[in-house]
């Protein structure tokens, strides 16, 4: 939980604040509060995890209990390049956990996590649905099918270089 | 046909029917080409949405005036996007089209829509018979299948409620209120419809306790949340034809006499979630779902609650904790959902493809039901298959048709020549059946008496070249993660299983492993409460059973057969074969493991490689020097040179 909100991440939050009342604040309005945070703010902060207690009148612990419990619910926010490797049955036989290793070493983070310029996030997903495809990956929205280790190295160099061209042309302007 | 008057609840239904036949008719009368294109989840991720963005650039292009036709899933994933088009005035029939980019969307926009070509080399088939191309019909892909389920899937647009209504949906709404709850629930009694979320218990029977505990403060929900990786039936079935499970919950709703249903649907469906809320909203503005339906006086809401993701919510009690709020673990039972559930309430939970077999079977009787499929599981069975298959996707089938009819001609057994060695069925839950079990009948008991399970209806297919410890391995993993702690078997148990099979998949197992396998699996089966844990043990168990031998080489030759376990084998270079001066392997490895010897060729450092096998495609086919062996000492060891050689000029 290293990372700090930003500026945007903070005003989202205190939108969402006043938000709530009309909810409701029955238990059951938990999962909803927390999958309505989630889609704005791409996570779940501490902050925002307070934020929910307090509302629901229940201890953050136990707010944390429940979103630790589901996998759709994370906890650092998702790189700009959010990496989503496959490994359902048919991926994995594939050899879809060589493919997410290779993203591993090659980012240097381990799944679940997010690079420290939050350009990339690594992350290992049941099923996306193309098993035909396998192994597959999704990076944002796009699919990837048929991966090959030389593939990530491609993927990763094509988004770093076309950060620093970008980079490049904000400093010429 | 008897005036309205006579038949209540008719008249209202005839209306809403009469508005979609006449909106169906001006689509498929009009005289212009109409282009279908499959856009479910599996569609989109092949490409559909370029596809179709290319046919609408094309079509403007061309300056033709054709209807694209957004359709859902057909289950033909090695086709996907796949593209129907109908030009009737080429003089050819419907043509399915597999795999169409953008670039081939745009030739067929110039060369058949504009020209009248329809390019034989890219056709599949024809979807009627016909003089000029072979139709569909004839291949065992698609004429072995019974669909009843998925009747309608692919043909028609999910997003519109009248093509499913033009199509013969909802029919069997007015006919169900001229009827007594109990006789709808003795008509599914009588067709013997089981549940197919899994466990296979009586449909009927489940609606029967509800239907008979006191109060109308009762609930039905629809499973959709479908957490087996490798399934994807019930997301296709609601991203392809929501209105048929959105009927079949009416009827059960009706049935047990509750007003409130609730779609329990995956939040990581994005698509499944959108769809089924569309659908439920357009069924509200027709008066189908409400208050009132068709004057019938009885009311049904039904709302979506988006689940959140966890493995054991398939689990009936885990799934009712979780809407209430609450981590998703199971309770004792009894009592039962149905005696008390959601909010102490009485509560039928049914998977999406039970509801969505409830609308055919009251629309052409139970003794039709009966026909298909065996004596004691009737009806049809979907299963994903993928894996070493030709022709993976899904299919829907009668229950009975053998693995083996299954496999190797709907689905046009295994690829590249290789050998088959084992079929996982039921995902996580099921078990690994080896070829002595090709000719058994798929159904509910024939499976479990096999040790395997129907399950969500995975299927992978698994040539030689598996390794059926990993395979259980990565099930271990899976249900170790998604356990939810409850049980203490379960929690721990399966942690101890998957350290073990670990240690196995390393070569440091022991021959005592394979015992305390065997015991944990049973104590993990007698001690915990839900079928997570029940079943958890299952793949490591049935491959015990049927291939032991792949456990022994683990064990005792430290060698894996299947050459998957990573720390078992090594990749090593064949110098003899290795040509001088290529350098395909050196580009492609990640970690530079590979080296350049003295004479100009090629060789691993087996401490840097990690086995990805990169290499042992990149090398090129007439070489085919790259070698993989296991045990790894099999590899010869090539020194490295002391010093990188320089580049002759």
């Amino acid at each position: 939980m290293n990372f700090v909100l930003d500026a945007q991440e903070k005003s989202l939050l205190e939108q969402i604040k006043t938000k709530l009342p009309e909810i409701g604040n029955d238990r059951s309005k938990l999962i909803p509060v927390l999958q309505l945070i989630q889609a704005k703010l791409a996570y779940l902060p501490a902050e925002a995890i307070h934020v929910v207690a307090a509302h629901l009148d229940i201890s953050p612990s136990e707010v944390y209990g429940v979103a630790t419990f589901y996998n759709q619910f994370r906890f650092h926010p998702p790189g700009k390049n959010a990496v989503k490797v496959c490994l359902g049955t048919a991926c994995h036989v594939k050899g879809g956990d060589i493919i997410l290793e290779n993203f591993e070493r090659k980012l240097e983070i381990k799944e679940g996590e997010t690079t420290a310029d939050r350009e990339f996030s690594v992350d290992r997903v049941a099923c996306v649905g193309c098993c035909a495809l396998a192994p597959v990956i999704v990076v944002g929205e796009t699919v990837h099918g048929h991966m090959q280790p030389s593939k990530v190295e491609g993927l990763v160099l094509r988004a770093r270089i076309e950060k620093e061209k970008q980079e490049r042309e904000k400093q010429q302007k | 046909m008897s005036p309205a008057d006579h038949q209540p609840f008719q008249a209202g239904f005839d209306e809403i029917r009469k508005a979609a036949a006449t909106r169906q008719r001006a689509f498929a009368e009009a005289p212009v080409p109409r282009i279908h294109i499959g856009m479910a989840t599996c569609g989109i991720a092949s490409g559909a949405l370029e596809t179709k963005a290319a046919f609408e650039q094309a079509l403007a292009r061309h300056g033709i005036d054709a209807r694209i036709h957004t359709v859902g899933c057909i289950g033909h994933c090695y086709a996907e996007p796949f593209v129907i088009i109908d030009h009737p005035e080429s003089g050819f029939p419907p043509i399915f089209y597999p795999e169409v980019n953008a670039g081939k969307a745009n030739m067929l926009t110039k060369l058949f829509l504009a020209e009248g070509d329809p390019r034989f080399e890219h056709i599949l088939g024809a979807t009627e018979e016909n003089d000029m191309i072979p139709w569909i019909g004839e291949f065992s892909r698609f004429n072995q299948e019974k669909r009843v389920v998925m009747e309608k899937c692919g043909h028609i647009d999910p997003e519109d409620i009248y093509e499913y209504i033009a199509a013969g949906g909802y029919e069997t709404l007015p006919d169900m209120f001229r009827r007594s709850p109990k006789e709808i629930i003795q008509q599914i009694n009588d067709a013997g419809l089981r549940g197919r979320g899994g466990a296979g218990f009586a449909t009927g029977l489940k609606w029967e306790l509800a239907a008979d505990q006191p109060g109308d403060a009762k609930r039905v929900i629809c499973n959709a949340d479908e957490g087996d990786p490798g399934a994807y039936m019930d997301r296709t079935i609601l991203e392809s034809n929501p209105h048929q499970v959105l009927e079949g919950l009416i009827a059960c709703a009706y049935a047990v006499g509750a007003h409130k249903a609730i779609i329990y649907v995956r939040a990581e469906y994005p698509l499944a979630v959108r769809t089924i809320t569309k659908a439920i909203r357009q069924a509200s503005e027709l008066g189908l779902i409400g208050n009132d339906i068709l004057g019938s006086s009885f009311d049904l809401d039904i709302e979506v609650f988006h689940g959140s993701g966890a493995f054991v919510c398939g689990e009936e009690t885990a799934l009712i904790r979780s809407i209430e709020g609450f981590r998703g673990m199971p309770r004792h039972r009894p009592p039962y959902p149905v005696e008390r559930g959601l909010w102490g309430t009485p509560t039928v939970i049914n998977n999406v493809k039970t509801l969505a077999s409830v609308a055919p079977i009251l629309k052409n009787g139970a003794a039709w039901y009966r026909k298909i499929g065996t004596d004691n599981s009737p009806g049809t069975a979907i299963f994903s298959i993928v894996g070493d298959v030709v022709h993976p996707g899904l299919i829907e089938i009668p229950m009975g048709v053998s693995l083996r009819t299954l496999i190797f001609d709907i689905c046009g057994g295994i690829p590249n020549k290789k050998k088959f060695k084992a079929v996982q069925i039921g995902g996580p839950s099921g078990g690994c059946l080896p070829e002595e079990f090709l000719d058994t009948p798929i159904d509910f008991d024939s499976l479990t008496e096999a040790g395997a399970m129907m399950g969500s209806g995975g299927m992978v297919v698994m040539n030689e070249d598996t390794c059926t410890v990993d395979i259980s391995r990565y099930f271990l993993d899976f249900t170790q993660k998604e356990s939810c702690g409850k049980c203490t078997f379960c929690r721990i148990g399966t942690y101890h299983l998957l350290t073990i099979l670990e240690r196995i998949t390393e070569g440091k197992g022991s021959p005592a492993d394979l015992k305390n396998l065997a015991q944990l699996s049973q104590d993990i089966k007698n001690g915990s409460l839900c079928g997570l844990g029940k079943t958890a043990p299952n793949p490591v168990v049935t491959s015990l059973r049927y291939f032991k031998e792949d456990y022994e080489a683990h064990v005792s030759e430290k060698r894996c057969p299947g050459m998957m376990c990573r720390p078992l084998i090594a990749f090593y270079i064949d110098l003899e074969k290795c040509a001088r001066g290529c350098d395909a392997c050196v580009g492609c490895c990640p970690v530079e493991a590979v080296f350049t010897t003295r004479n100009r060729k090629k060789g691993i450092d087996q401490s840097l490689c990690v086995k990805c096998g990169e290499c042992m495609v990149a090398c090129p086919p007439e070489y085919d020097a790259v070698r993989k062996v296991s045990p790894p000492e099999l590899a010869p060891i090539i020194e490295r040179p002391a010093e990188p050689l320089k580049d002759e000029k």
